[in-house]
């Protein structure tokens, strides 16, 4: 006995969109099982998971800042993604805008300088994770060195420079010597949407970056171009693409909106840098875009459903006293209930059950 | 409409004027741990004085944990602990700082313990341990246990707690061998077994017969007694991870003092400060003196019990500095505690330089 | 025993785990099938093996366990990717992630118990020459294990006939589908060998390594494993090379440190990483520009009718 897939000739759009509903469903299914059998009620938990984070303004709040980081960096990764690039090194592109970008509230401290220095700051950052991208790039392009391996060391590389910024040359030096900046003053800090939460005003950056994303892909030539490239490299140099400034393009931009995201976590979130300013962003984020199928609604969607599932198991915790390993392990089953359910939209699983050769 | 009441709830909720049936129930309590409560080392340790409150009301407190949080995106745990009538919360790591006082100031009618930390507000507490008091102890065993005059130290981060740690040890050790010398290697991180266990054997290569650390796990402590060596344990009595190379280990006792604030919210009488103890109120505790001589263990207890009645301060002054420039003494008769709370300096005879 | 093998030998050990990860990806790669998952895999080989290690009170039931466990979690992956042609890089993280909760689930019970390191095997005698002595004849199984591993891997890919089909598939699997190759049917199976090869590396961390078990104790170390594949060219005996360049910086950064060199520890801690890509670009500059990538890499396959 063997599988088979058979692909499915003309799926409609409502089934793909569908589909996603539907594995979460099952994976809701499994998860109480497992709460029933564990003697709890099956309903608190599909209330406490799903239906609290999502009934709430507090809580929509929280998942609307949960998922803007994982938003803009899997938007960027999209253009790599696309190009068959694989930056897998997001997470220290992130951690290099913040630090591009803090610089600017840090030197400006105490001078109450208003709120170009936030403008500034987040132009900085962007810039920053971009030339932090450029470096893999630029050593694919010139020495044809593997993209994957220098992206992922330059992440540690990062974390350790952060880390000894603030230690050594950046710490506050009124915080007792412990290892962080001084909070930026509020001039310098994202101004808050809402009276009540802490929806900030990068949402917006967000918001753009996935229109700007979306009407790249679908309406220029260098969307077109990225496209081609990733999917039939030679038709792309036949149309007369260059290779290498494509490479460099998609990584800038990928860089670029991770450090975007950096930034915008450290003016808006969190207020000051410390030695460790992400709960790796820049490597969920990749799970995003893949779960989005690299296109921004994708990924809008990927980002809710990876953002709920880490506030909802974060719920499970508090109200039901449920394990964080078990919350994990959910997380784990729904995303692959959600790929499953992707793949078996486009292909039909036949089970066949003789083997041939 | 609908949101504009369901926020309206959550402010009312804020102010403590909703959910009455919750209130005159149990006291509940939350903790966020920076690390998996299975670290067997610092969160361990917290969720054992979680454990400690269950047991000493029974029937009035209902705790509640949330674990591995990131220090990055910690808010919204606390938050969440605040929002869901959690009356008294204990963030547990110096990185939830910040963020424990941004949910503080929301949420004036919910009062808040940060560990480790210096920022207070009038609904939040700070605590933490004087552990140098400790490793002052172990420094005066090594001192004496050491053959080849030189102690291996695995730190973490050299963050002033940690520097305090090394400067109290190296004080204790040269109190009783002027000729010590300790190696200090940067694991940097709290927690990667293999790492820290290399560290170890790096330094036991270089001639360490003693090591002592200030990272979490077993490992360096199961290297050195695999070498055949000495080593201390942290956080929690180890001995069955080294039965023949404990010397002792730094316990991180904070049952009393949770269970101490709880009885204060109980009774109406909490209030926010700064604890500070060590030794002597039990915070600090050393594990049984083993696998020394008898003279080194009356010797270690005799310092023990000097640092508990007061006789003795790790850090009485004079303390010189790396270059044997006198530090100055803010303190009565020794360093003071801001000083100590802030240290950033060798003390003489340490060879490694400070990150400036 | 000298200061330059006590630090070898500390290289060996920290490189071993890395290889024996990375050797299974090698292979599950080679056949074109990305998975992302190694970390998972480690975390829950890690927590099974000292789990039955512990209950059986045999390392050899331990190992056998951890071997077990990789090899499910890893058919988890294969009936995603391979059976249902689900995207390979999403799932291998989202297998990521479930195996570290796993993990955590079955090695709660064992927090803080403790149990004898895997021994030395010491061949009377030899262990005992000079210099050469404990280097060549002082090692755990595990190291031998991992040695042998290199060889067999090298030997099967570049010499053998299962091999060529493994790599054809790995290349171009339509072809090698027209071609009546069980394209299908050997990329389970390598899927599986990686699997195995992950849950030991867990093992080693947990039974020889650090002999403990602890949350979070494979610390990215299945990352690294997956990087050392590229840095080896998707070739056995390069990622072994890999394996100890890596080890060996990041022991002998903690040798600098206990030196007092006088650097900042986070520069030295960087070392590692740095070297590994130092190294690959200078690898790249003799090499000229050809890509070893193979051909199917992560492509889903879907027969056509």
């Amino acid at each position: 006995m063997r599988l088979e897939l058979v692909p499915r000739t003309d799926v409609p759009g409502y089934a793909r969109t569908l589909a996603p509903l539907g594995a979460i469903v099952a994976a809701i299914l499994i998860g109480g099982l497992v709460v029933a059998l564990l003697g709890r009620s099956p309903a608190a938990a599909l209330d406490v998971y799903f239906v609290q984070p999502l009934s709430e303004s507090w809580g929509l709040q929280e998942l609307a800042v949960k998922m803007l980081p994982l938003v803009l960096i899997a938007v960027g990764l999209s253009f790599c993604f696309r190009a068959n690039l694989w930056n897998i090194g997001a997470e220290g592109q992130f951690v290099a805008g913040a630090v591009a970008g803090a610089m600017v509230p840090l030197a400006t401290h105490g001078m109450e300088a208003g709120p170009w220095v936030v403008v500034v700051a987040l132009v900085l950052g962007t810039l920053g994770g971009a030339l932090y991208a450029l470096i893999p790039a630029f050593l694919r392009v010139t020495l044809g060195v593997s993209e994957i391996l220098t992206s992922l060391m330059l992440v540690y590389v990062a974390q350790l420079g952060l880390d000894w910024l603030v230690r050594g040359p950046w710490r506050d030096p009124k915080g007792f010597n412990f290892p962080q900046t001084v909070v930026f003053e509020p001039g310098a800090q994202l101004p808050m949407l809402m009276e009540a939460g802490r929806l900030h005003a990068g949402a917006g950056l967000a918001v753009i970056a996935v229109l700007a994303t979306w009407f790249i892909f679908s309406r220029t030539l260098f969307g077109f171009g990225i496209r081609v490239s990733g999917e039939a490299p030679k038709a792309a140099r036949f149309a007369g693409f260059d290779a290498n400034r494509l490479v460099l393009i998609a990584f800038a931009v990928s860089g670029g909106l991770a450090g975007l995201a950096g930034i915008v976590e450290v003016t808006g979130q969190i207020g000051q840098l410390k030695p460790s300013i992400s709960p790796g962003y820049g490597f969920t984020a990749i799970i995003v875009a893949f779960l989005g199928r690299l296109h921004p609604v994708g990924i809008l969607f990927g980002a809710f459903v990876i953002s709920l599932t880490v506030i909802g198991g974060e719920n499970a915790q508090i109200l039901l006293k449920l394990p964080l390993d078990l919350t994990t392990v959910f997380q784990g089953v729904l995303l692959m209930c959600v790929l499953a359910a992707d793949a078996l939209v486009s292909n039909r699983v036949r089970i066949v059950r003789t083997a041939r050769a | 409409m609908r949101h504009i009441l369901k926020l309206a709830g959550a402010l009312a909720l804020a102010a403590g004027l909703a959910a009455p049936a919750a209130a005159q129930e149990k006291l509940k309590i939350g903790f966020i741990y920076v690390g998996p409560v299975g670290d067997h080392g610092w969160s361990y340790q917290h969720d054992q004085g979680r454990k400690a409150i269950e047991a000493a009301f029974p029937g009035k407190v209902e705790t509640t944990y949330v674990e591995s949080v990131p220090e990055a995106d910690s808010d919204r745990s606390i938050e969440q602990l605040a929002r869901t009538g959690h009356k008294l919360i204990f963030t547990t790591s110096f990185g939830f700082m910040e963020p424990t006082l941004k949910v503080a100031a929301k949420y004036p009618n919910v009062m808040f313990e940060h560990a480790t930390g210096y920022k207070r507000a009038k609904n939040v507490a700070t605590y933490s341990g004087r552990f140098h008091e400790g490793r002052y102890v172990q420094g005066v065993i090594a001192g004496k246990m050491t053959k080849s005059n030189i102690i291996g130290y695995v730190g973490a981060y050299p963050i002033p707690e940690v520097v305090a740690g090394i400067n109290a040890f190296m004080l204790g050790a040269q109190s009783v061998n002027p000729n010590v010398k300790v190696k200090i290697v940067w694991a940097n991180t709290w927690f990667d077994p293999g790492k820290e266990g290399d560290a170890a054997k790096a330094l036991l290569a270089q001639g360490a017969d003693i090591i002592t650390q200030h990272t979490d796990s077993p490992a360096p402590l199961q290297q050195a007694e695999a070498a055949g060596k000495f080593a201390f344990g942290q956080a929690s009595d180890m001995i069955r991870f080294a039965p023949k190379g404990q010397l002792t280990a730094i316990i991180d006792d904070w049952a009393p003092y949770y269970v101490e604030r709880t009885r204060a919210m109980l009774e109406g009488k909490w209030q926010s400060h700064d604890v500070w103890d060590g030794l002597a109120k039990g915070k600090v505790k050393m594990a049984p003196y083993t696998n020394m001589p008898d003279d080194v263990k009356k010797l270690a207890l005799e310092t023990e019990e000097a640092i508990k009645t007061g006789k003795l301060d790790p850090f009485k002054c004079p303390v010189l500095d790396q270059d044997g420039k006198q530090v100055e003494c803010k303190g009565k008769g020794a360093l003071s505690d801001p000083q100590i709370l802030s240290m950033n300096f060798y003390v003489k005879g340490i060879d490694d330089k400070l990150p400036k | 025993m000298g200061m330059t093998e006590a630090v070898l030998l500390t290289v060996i050990a920290a490189a071993v785990p890395l290889l024996l990860a990375a050797l299974g990806e090698v292979v599950v790669e080679r056949a074109g099938v990305l998975n992302l998952g190694i970390e998972g895999m480690m975390a829950v080989g890690a927590s099974c093996g000292f789990a039955a290690a512990t209950l059986s009170g045999s390392t050899t039931v331990g190992i056998v366990a951890a071997v077990a466990a990789g090899v499910a979690l890893s058919a988890v992956f294969a009936l995603l990717t391979l059976g249902f042609a689900a995207n390979q890089v999403a799932s291998g993280l989202a297998l990521t992630i479930m195996g570290l909760g796993l993990s955590g689930l079955i090695g709660a019970g064992f927090v803080g118990r403790t149990r004898e390191a895997v021994g030395r095997l010491d061949v009377p005698g030899l262990t005992d020459l000079p210099a050469v002595g404990p280097l060549l004849f002082g090692h755990d199984p595990f190291v031998y294990g991992a040695a042998a591993l290199t060889l067999g891997i090298a030997y099967f890919l570049k010499r053998s006939h299962p091999g060529l089909v493994l790599r054809s598939i790995g290349e171009n699997h339509v072809s090698a589908h027209a071609l009546g190759l069980p394209v299908l049917r050997v990329r389970v199976l390598a899927v599986l060998f990686g699997g195995a090869c992950a849950g030991l590396a867990g093992a080693y961390l947990s039974l020889v390594y650090t002999p403990f078990w602890s949350p979070g104790m494979t610390a990215g170390r299945g990352w690294i494993a997956l990087a050392l594949v590229v840095f080896a060219s998707w070739r056995p005996l390069r990622a072994a090379a890999g394996a100890l360049v890596f080890g060996g910086a990041t022991v002998l950064q903690l040798h600098a440190q206990a030196a007092s060199l006088g650097l900042p520890s986070q520069a030295l801690s960087a070392l590692p990483y740095l070297a590994t890509v130092v190294a690959l670009v200078v690898m790249s500059i003799g090499r000229g520009r050809t890509s070893a990538v193979p051909g199917s890499l992560g492509v889903p396959f879907v027969p056509d009718r």
